[in-house]
């Protein structure tokens, strides 16, 4: 009984750390920030969740256990949260590889700078040229 | 900000200090009387403190209902985070993705920050932005492979909160709701 424990709890430890370092893979090859956020959060989860129920299984005692549950329920909580809201600064600042994308429903609702600020990416589309006036040089 | 009845108050903060003492007790990870009143009076300490706004609209919890999103939001967890493991991992790399809008139908604070949790978890999906007054929930999708596919994930995000609001809508949020399919099927 505690071979066949020892059996899955590896089984998630090993598939949940599998499952972060394909997390950490795709922060350096998807190709811009909304597609990184998708990596940061699924895979990521997923793997945090398993390497707990791996450790749930293998400590002893219930008053780890708890504690495993309450880290996986504020993961569960707060990785959508903090994706939100880096993905929406990285599309007001114009941080998205536009020739990637199939479909652009957002554009053209006011969600976006206006002016380049310097750091936009190569090929992000042209500075609105409507509020020219009054800007220097 | 209005003054209202005492009862009003202390029935929306009941939840919240009982959730409080939950979390107090797992992270001691054993359950005493002591426990118990220590993270009473940390929740009501709190309360005080930092006061937060209480949750408006109520829900009723079906747990048939609940049972069933749970379990298709598990089998989602796990599908999604293997298809972007291997968007991660594949050669090539990612080759196209998308930005859409969905019209969702349920109107509570609440439901709606649980559909917007629950899809980002889904496979594909990352919410750029949810607008409350009109409902419109943006979504980031990857990967996509065309418009047939972007159109099949924009239909599974409504199934996401047709579920939801069976779990824990209001009766109101589930009238609206059939309602509305109602007058999809029909048109």
């Amino acid at each position: 009984m505690t071979a066949l424990a020892d059996v899955v709890a590896f089984a998630c430890l090993l598939s949940g750390a599998a499952l972060c370092l394909t997390a950490g893979l795709g922060l350096v090859r998807f190709p811009d920030v909304l597609s990184r956020m998708h990596a940061g959060t699924k895979p990521q989860v997923l793997g945090v969740l398993l390497v707990m129920v791996g450790a749930a299984i293998r400590l002893d005692g219930w008053a780890n256990a708890w504690m495993l549950l309450l880290v996986a329920a504020f993961q569960l909580l707060t990785a959508p949260v903090s994706a939100h809201l880096i993905s929406r600064v990285a599309y007001r600042r114009r941080h998205v590889r536009r020739d990637l994308l199939l479909v652009d429903e957002y554009a053209g609702t006011g969600h976006q700078d206006e002016r380049y600020r310097g750091d936009e990416p190569g090929d992000a589309p042209p500075e609105d040229p409507r509020p020219a006036a009054g800007r220097p040089g | 900000m209005t003054v209202e009845p005492a009862a009003t108050r202390l029935r929306h903060q009941v939840p919240l200090v009982a959730w409080l003492v939950l979390v107090w007790m797992l992270l001691w990870g054993t359950w005493s009387w002591a426990n118990l009143l220590s993270g009473l009076v940390v929740a009501l300490v709190l309360l005080v403190l930092l006061p937060l706004p209480h949750v408006v609209g109520g829900t009723r919890v079906r747990p048939l209902a609940l049972l069933v999103f749970l379990g298709h939001f598990v089998a989602d967890l796990v599908v999604s985070g293997a298809e972007v493991a291997w968007q991660a991992l594949r050669p090539g790399g990612v080759r196209s993705t998308a930005i859409v809008q969905v019209q969702l139908r349920a109107d509570s604070d609440l439901l709606l920050t649980m559909v917007a949790e629950a899809t980002s978890l889904v496979p594909g999906s990352l919410v750029l932005d949810l607008d409350r007054e009109r409902r419109v929930m943006t979504l980031h999708l990857l990967p996509v492979r065309d418009r047939d596919d972007v159109e099949r994930k924009k239909t599974h995000v409504l199934v996401v909160e047709t579920r939801l609001v069976r779990a824990l809508g209001s009766a109101e949020d589930l009238a609206a709701l059939e309602r509305e399919e109602g007058q999809v099927l029909t048109s």
